[in-house]
């Protein structure tokens, strides 16, 4: 047990430290959903007819905040397939520690590291104009915590499958892209036609940027939103605990 | 007392047959040395008995733990260096040894001074705080050789502990790993290229296409392919075979202006050979078996140690690949 504790200690503090240490790899990951916010949200704006009720860079905002937890906990937990390759995960697997505490310290530490993420871009909102109270900060802080968990464990999930890095290219295409496509982030999911819905339906993200909608604009709800909040919330608690599970059980069988 | 025993042990890949049918004991307190060449079935072994693989049959237990059965009791016994560097090259050297010490809850209060041992006994101290991506190859072996030896383990695994190294790191490396035995009360498990290491061990298995052809101790290995030579120049060769046969009743023969004699301990007959033809010696040269004498007699081929193994080469462009990846 206290050996366990140690190794999510060990493994969390490993990726803050290196969190902190690779300022490249912040920057280019804050990148990406700066882009998206300020050269899509900023370019459509134009396009997009204001009856949505907001401009359509606020309408993004909350997925924009969910892309970045999705793509920095996914890199953080694909990580795992260069420690398998490149040793450190061996350093791991032969401690005396349970497989399962490996699991957990791996999406705890991308929880970390996406969190403060998005903490960044959240804090951006005045930027393009919304308003936030402290309170609203701090459920949205809760709703990322959660999400980065789940979106995390997933990434675990996936990394377990690989064994060479080759494969990112096609995680990146196939799983990481569509996610983020449908969930809601850059248009309502109820515009979708019904078999991408389904897609969307299974998506955990879908519920994360739900949520996350749910906090940035109380008021507009049936505007934005698409299920209740307690699903959105059951959902993510839910799959993340079977993306955990199943993690630490494809990781404890043995070649 | 032996602490490692391997039975009948068999591990297949598919339909390649990595280790086919081992068995070996080691001692309690020795070195014991791992020899084959490039395939042979060494680091397979090793993965077996620190619990990273299971075999498809045998049996293999550490310190009489089941290495299948029991494996967390098996993982807190050995400490292990793998073949390919485990270090986290971001990290310090000290860092990378301090997350060691929680993975193997080392108590709190003897963390620092036993990293600070570590780290003084591989002479690396003052380097405590670098990157160890700054460090060499070599200042990295020493470095996860005093991170295998934080928890105290009883026995020691070293995949190749010196591969790669240029002679001297080689030299300095192999005298840490020598004196662990005595100074820090571990077992050895070793394996190697280099037959000049090799001799330092206690017992050695010779492992080929996953079989094992020969163990045993080094000279008893080398009584395999025949005994020492002793090469002898004298003022008077033939006075000298003379003196030989008579005194010592040994066998000796002249040629090219040499007197050769086959002894089974070269090193304590020589003394003899001086005390008996006195002041008619001119010079001595003693010629050994080697363990590659045994290797080739053994196998028809001679193992070969090579300087750097592609897999590494590959690797390491794989990382620099992935650190351009990561910045974007
Ligand atoms: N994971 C694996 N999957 C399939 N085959 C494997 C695997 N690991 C090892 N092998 C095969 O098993 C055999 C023994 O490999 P092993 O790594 O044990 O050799 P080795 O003695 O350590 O060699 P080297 O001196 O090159 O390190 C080789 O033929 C290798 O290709
Ligand atoms: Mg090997």
């Amino acid at each position: 047990m206290r050996s366990d504790l140690n190794a999510i200690y060990v493994i969390v503090a490993r990726e803050f430290i290196k969190f902190v240490r690779e300022r490249g790899r912040l920057i280019s990951t804050l990148a990406r959903p700066l882009l998206w916010l300020f050269l899509v949200g900023g370019g459509m704006s134009r396009m997009v007819s204001p009856d949505m009720g907001m401009p359509y860079m606020q309408f993004i905002f909350p997925g924009i905040i969910g892309m970045t937890i999705l793509f920095s906990s996914i890199f953080s937990s694909i990580s795992i397939i260069w420690d398998k390759e490149f040793g450190f995960m061996k350093e791991m697997l032969a401690a005396p520690v349970s497989r399962f505490s490996i699991v957990v310290g791996k999406a705890l530490s991308g929880t970390v590291v996406s969190t403060l993420q998005a903490l960044i871009i959240l804090l951006l909102f005045p930027v393009i104009g919304l308003k936030l109270g402290i309170i609203q900060i701090l459920l949205i802080l809760g709703i990322s915590i959660i999400l980065s968990f789940c979106l995390s464990s997933l990434g675990i999930l996936i990394a377990t499958f690989y064994e060479s890095f080759e494969s990112f290219s096609v995680i990146m295409n196939f799983i990481v892209m569509p996610m983020f496509f449908l969930s809601g982030a850059m248009y309502p999911v109820k515009l979708l036609p019904h078999l991408l819905s389904f897609f969307t339906k299974i998506n955990p993200l879908t519920y994360g940027i739900d949520a996350l909608k749910y906090m940035v604009f109380p008021e507009k709800k049936m505007l934005t939103h698409d299920f209740p909040l307690s699903l959105d919330i059951s959902a993510i608690v839910l799959s993340s605990v079977v993306f955990v599970i199943i993690a630490a059980t494809v990781f404890e069988r043995r070649k | 007392m032996s602490i490692i025993a391997v039975e009948n042990l068999t591990k297949k890949f598919g339909n390649i047959t990595a280790v086919n049918g081992i068995s070996f004991e080691v001692e309690k307190g020795t070195i014991f040395g791992f020899l084959g060449p490039n395939g042979a079935g060494k680091t397979t072994t090793i993965n077996i008995l620190c619990t990273l693989l299971s075999p498809t049959s045998g049996k293999a237990s550490i310190d009489g733990y089941d290495c299948m059965k029991e494996s967390s009791e098996v993982r807190k016994e050995i400490g292990i260096v793998f073949q390919d560097n485990t270090l986290d090259k971001e990290l310090t050297a000290y860092e990378n040894l301090l997350f060691h010490s929680y993975l193997y809850n080392v108590p709190k209060n003897e963390r620092k001074g036993r990293i600070d041992d570590a780290l003084n006994f591989v002479g690396l101290y003052e380097r405590k705080d670098e990157p160890v991506k700054r460090f060499s190859g070599g200042m990295k072996r020493r470095l996860e050789v005093a991170r295998s030896i934080i928890h105290q383990p009883k026995v020691l695994f070293l995949d190749e502990p010196t591969l790669g190294l240029d002679p001297q790191s080689r030299t300095n490396l192999w005298e840490f790993i020598s004196e662990l035995p005595k100074k820090h009360d571990v077992t050895i498990f070793m394996t190697t290229h280099y037959m000049e290491e090799a001799e330092i061990c206690n017992k050695i298995a010779i492992i080929d296409k996953g079989k094992l052809i020969a163990q045993g101790s080094p000279d008893d290995l080398k009584k395999m392919v025949g005994g020492d030579v002793i090469y002898l120049k004298t003022k008077d060769n033939s006075i000298a075979i003379d003196e030989i046969r008579k005194n010592l009743n040994l066998d000796a023969e002249e040629k090219n202006g040499e007197i050769f004699i086959s002894v089974s301990k070269g090193d304590a007959c020589i003394p003899k050979l001086i005390n008996t033809l006195a002041d008619m010696v001119l010079s001595v040269r003693l010629q050994r078996p080697t363990l590659n004498d045994v290797f080739l007699k053994l196998t028809g081929k001679a193992i070969r140690p090579e300087a750097v193994s592609g897999g590494d080469e590959l690797k390491e462009s794989i990382r620099s690949y992935r650190r351009k990846f990561d910045r974007g």
